[in-house]
């Protein structure tokens, strides 16, 4: 029997028990959203037991695919089962995409890993409910870390930085590198930074670049309340280089946000956004429906609303 | 929120042939009728076009093959599918001489396109393999 | 000061073909109409030779491979026997790949694209009985070049010729692979290396070889334009010559030695120009940037062969109309030597039949035209000089970005290039863009989106790689497998490795003591990939 024809229930129970198709499945039926997603939710929420989930992002080109390549090829041999999920834009005009450069896993031994391509609209409810719904599935499944690898601009990277308990900047040597993750706002989200490709020339230059950027802005970054300051790796992901040095970074990250009791506090936010992104759809579709037949008849729209909003809420 | 779900489609190079320039097209002219295409590029084996495709819960899978390969690669391609108990359309373009296309087709591919088809007909193509 | 008396003594001094220059209705023609500059003067611009083809016609170079390599050695003497002057191999895609006929990946590969050579043994079976000293032989490999070189000396030490008799070119160009045509084995850099390594030996001891063809061919063929053509391939040519360089070798030695390969597309004059363009910018670049002095090191010799992607399954025979066109454009650009494409290879390898008829189509335009009587015969039209300036000057605008994006570094331009996506997303476009217009209807294919009447036409007699080729291949490989001193190929494997670790040894020397113990190529390609890692390509759409 096809798993497209399970209920939910069967479906995540297979998933469950680490079938892949049905983790396939159960991704695309969260990533549609409306009934059946929340069903997923339901089911797949008591079995996560809190996965450590990781946001990699920098400019495209940056290497973010061949570093995460890395990272699902080294965690395994450290006894983890990692997940992958690699978001890419969709085409604004057809809602299609072209999702691409998922990692070659036939060399990797055993049970690798998972990797799930999705793109940024298409589906319902958009990201902010679909990421941390996959990342509910992966931790359900079994996975830990579930990864998020994100082209850092706009809107997917709030909804996925919000989403992570870790965030890896990627960037590279060169003039201007640092200063361009500055100004779309990645330092401030940054946990980690990386410098790939740091074989190449100008990468001490760029190290200096960020850890100046990174002194100018402590009184305002995490360093203030907790003490942590974003550590430098550098990598060269195409030779697996600093591969095992970034993942120290990142479980030391983990540590930390336990430590100071952050981790709990980041969740409680991603919880609490989560549950505004949900309640923020399902309004949506009520005030569409609500407003959909709606004539002038001589009132102003700030008392139409007014009235409106009190039956919505009643 | 639109009813009908996006299609998802696994596109590869099977094996060592290396001419993409056929793909790469049928990538773009499938994304612009709306797909989500999953390229997963060159030298792609049986064994990881199966766990692409069904990490990614694709509904087709599609091949191209310029190297007079396909008689041995596609019902390779069929079996692995088989055997992974996967029931998704298998499509393959690139230079099939019409006398294979009856072989091919009897032994299970769900369509096959030439060099120089229409971007119509691959995209009704796809369309109609997956509903099938 | 004129050229004219310079022209006049070099014409003078060349020996001429012993036929009539004249028109067919018997009215003598001058070997050169227009104004300077003039033939064989730099920039070259209208061609490399004061007489052009009144000297010596280009050499007309089918290629030719499939099967095993005895069925290749006798397509090989069938044309000798034609007319054909010079010999080019194709080889099998395990072959190409670094992968010997007994893979998991050579499945269903094996012998059919071209010849499978996997050991020492198979190039001797490929060459045999063929006076190595009197041909030239062009071999279309890349990944793999070096150890299939050391092959070919093999053999012809095997057959009593020195290597420094052999003649002929081997593809060699790493960095197009990377762009284009994928058939890499090692990251860029160290390929890079291997190249160079070979550019060093065969100037030292290989006078008549040819150890890179620049090509644009692969290129094209990817869906590139004609000036995205000309301008990667001609950058590809500075980054050889930068490396070089900085091996510390002498412009002038090797850079007389470096060939090209361009496409001969169906736009005629855009064609025209582009040969045209490159002579130019080649001879330019060469003097001004990299201090050649001696003009034979600033002539771009090439090679043309016709664009395979432009033949259609449809209406196949229509295919050799097209052959015939883009032929007289690579006649009247000036190239060196030429490759006929053959009207069935749209569907399958060439039957002996289509092969003959690609042969004929360039005799017909070499002996029967008459464009061989004057040197550049267009130069001086005022669309043809425009053209070529236009293909000049979107050249320049493109190395003027890879210059940025190396700083200042051609070589480090392209490695830049290579990593970020820039040409196979500037190709991916390219021919995107010319998809949508035949899909639009706003350029006719005939046979395809037009005149289709005629397409129902039965595929008849295409040849087929028998399956049992495979087999006897993999037969073949074992029983030299068996046959050889495998401590011999265990230690020559050992001192490959070594050689490939220390980046002041030329590989060439190794490598030939390799194949000579009939290690097989996956085997060498094995060692190489311990010390060099391998490439795998971001799937950028």
């Amino acid at each position: 029997m096809s798993v497209r024809e399970l209920s939910s229930a069967d479906l995540v129970e297979r998933a469950i028990d680490g079938n892949r198709r049905a983790i396939g499945r159960t991704l695309t039926l969260v990533e549609r959203g409306g009934e059946i997603a929340d069903q997923i939710t339901e089911l797949t929420h008591p079995a996560a037991k809190g996965s450590h989930v990781v946001g990699i992002t920098g400019a495209p080109g940056a290497g973010k695919s061949t570093l995460t390549g890395q990272l699902i090829r080294h965690l395994p041999t450290l006894g983890l089962r990692p997940a992958v999920l690699a978001v890419d834009p969709s085409s604004p005009l057809t809602g299609g995409a072209i999702l691409g450069d998922r990692v070659r896993m036939d060399d990797v031994a055993g049970d690798g890993g998972f990797i799930r391509s999705v793109a940024t609209r298409g589906h319902a409810g958009g990201l902010a409910l679909s990421v941390p719904g996959s990342v509910r599935a992966f931790d359900a499944c079994g996975f830990d870390p579930v990864l998020i690898e994100t082209v850092g601009v706009g809107q997917v990277e709030v909804d996925v930085a919000g989403a992570a308990d870790t965030t890896v900047v990627v960037v590279n040597p060169g003039w201007g590198d640092a200063v361009q993750a500055n100004k779309a706002g990645l330092l401030e989200v940054a946990d980690v930074f990386v410098i790939n490709k740091a074989d190449r020339d100008g990468a001490n230059d760029t190290r200096r670049d960020l850890e100046l950027m990174l002194d100018l802005s402590h009184v305002s970054g995490h360093e203030d309340e907790t003490g942590y300051r974003p550590p430098i790796i550098m990598t060269t992901a195409t030779a697996g280089d600093g591969v095992q040095a970034l993942w120290d970074a990142v479980t030391a990250h983990r540590t930390h946000l336990e430590a100071t009791g952050q981790l709990e506090h980041r969740r409680a936010a991603r919880f609490r956004y989560e549950v505004r992104s949900r309640l923020g759809t399902r309004f949506e579709a009520s005030i569409i429906a609500a407003t959909a037949d709606l004539e002038p008849d001589g009132r102003s729209p700030a008392a139409v609303a007014v009235e409106l909003a009190g039956h919505l809420l009643a | 929120m639109s009813a009908e779900p996006v299609i998802r489609i696994v596109l590869a190079k099977l094996g060592l042939d290396g001419h993409d320039r056929g793909i790469k097209v049928v990538a773009r002219i499938l994304r612009d009728a709306g797909m989500e295409v999953i390229y997963l590029g060159l030298r792609q084996t049986t064994a990881s076009i199966i766990a692409a495709a069904e990490e990614e819960d694709a509904d087709a899978i599609g091949l191209s093959m310029h190297n007079a390969g396909h008689l041995a690669l596609a019902p390779a391609m069929l079996a692995a599918l088989d055997e992974a108990d996967l029931d998704i359309p298998l499509i393959i373009g690139g230079i099939v001489p019409d006398q294979d296309v009856p072989i091919l087709e009897a032994a299970g591919v769900a369509a096959i396109l030439g060099p120089g088809a229409p971007a119509e007909e691959v995209v009704a193509a796809v369309r109609n393999a997956v509903s099938a | 000061m004129s050229e004219q008396p310079r022209w006049q003594e070099h014409y003078d001094a060349t020996h001429l073909r012993d036929v009539p220059f004249e028109t067919m209705s018997g009215v003598p023609v001058d070997p050169v109409h227009g104004d300077e500059p003039l033939p064989g003067q730099y920039p070259f611009t209208r061609g490399l030779h004061a007489a052009g083809y009144r000297s010596r016609l280009w050499t007309m170079r089918m290629f030719a491979g499939f099967g095993t390599a005895e069925d290749t050695n006798a397509r090989f003497k069938e044309i000798l026997r034609n007319g054909g002057t010079g010999l080019s191999t194709a080889f099998d895609m395990p072959t190409l790949m670094g992968y010997d006929s007994d893979s998991p990946w050579a499945l269903g590969e094996v012998g059919r694209a071209g010849v499978a050579v996997d050991t020492l043994r198979d190039m001797e079976d490929l060459y045999a009985d063929i006076d190595l000293s009197s041909v030239s032989t062009s071999m279309t490999i890349n990944g793999p070049a070096a150890a299939v070189l050391a092959m070919y000396i093999a053999v012809g030490e095997k057959s009593g010729v020195a290597r420094a008799d052999l003649a002929g070119t081997i593809q060699n160009d790493i960095l197009k692979e990377y762009q284009a045509q994928k058939e890499y084995i090692y990251p860029p850099r160290p390929s890079m290396r291997i190249v160079t390594d070979m550019i060093h030996y065969t100037s030292a001891e290989m006078p008549r070889w040819h150890p890179v063809s620049i090509s644009g061919y692969h290129i094209r063929e990817a869906g590139s334009t004609a000036a995205q053509e000309l301008a990667f391939t001609l950058a590809n040519g500075f980054a050889y010559v930068e490396a070089a360089l900085a091996g510390g070798q002498d412009v002038d030695q090797f850079g007389r030695r470096l060939s090209f390969f361009f496409n001969a597309h169906s736009d005629f004059f855009e064609e025209i120009g582009k040969y045209r363009a490159a002579r130019r910018i080649w001879a330019r670049w060469m003097k001004g940037r990299y201090g050649a002095t001696d003009e034979r090191a600033m002539m771009c010799r090439f090679h043309t062969q016709t664009a395979g992607v432009s033949l259609t399954a449809q209406q196949p025979e229509n295919n050799i109309a097209r052959v015939a066109i883009q032929a007289l454009s690579a006649a009247l650009g000036g190239t060196q030597s030429l490759h006929t494409d053959s009207f069935d290879e749209a569907l399958a390898l060439p039957t002996e039949k289509a092969a003959r008829i690609a042969l004929r189509t360039q005799q017909i335009v070499a002996h029967e035209t008459g464009v061989t009587n004057v040197v550049d015969p267009l130069g001086g039209a005022p669309y043809v000089e425009w053209m070529t300036d236009e293909m000049e000057r979107q050249a320049e605008v493109i190395f003027a970005h890879l210059d940025e994006l190396g700083n200042g570094s051609i070589l480090e331009g392209v490695y830049a290039g290579i990593d970020n996506g820039y040409f196979v997303g500037e190709i991916a476009d390219s021919a995107y863009r010319f998809e949508r217009e035949v899909n639009a209807g706003r350029r006719i294919i005939v046979g395809v989106n037009d005149f289709v009447e005629g397409n129902e036409d039965d595929q008849t007699n295409l040849l087929r790689i028998d399956s049992t080729t495979e087999e006897l291949q993999r037969k073949r490989l074992e029983t030299v497998k068996h046959e050889r001193d495998s401590v011999a190929v265990e230690a020559a494997l050992a001192s490959l490795r070594r050689a490939a670790e220390d980046a002041s040894v030329n590989l060439m020397p190794p490598l030939i003591d390799a194949v000579k113990t009939y290690a097989t190529e996956e085997e060498i390609s094995n060692a190489m990939r311990d010390v060099f890692g391998t490439y795998v390509e971001q799937a950028i759409v």
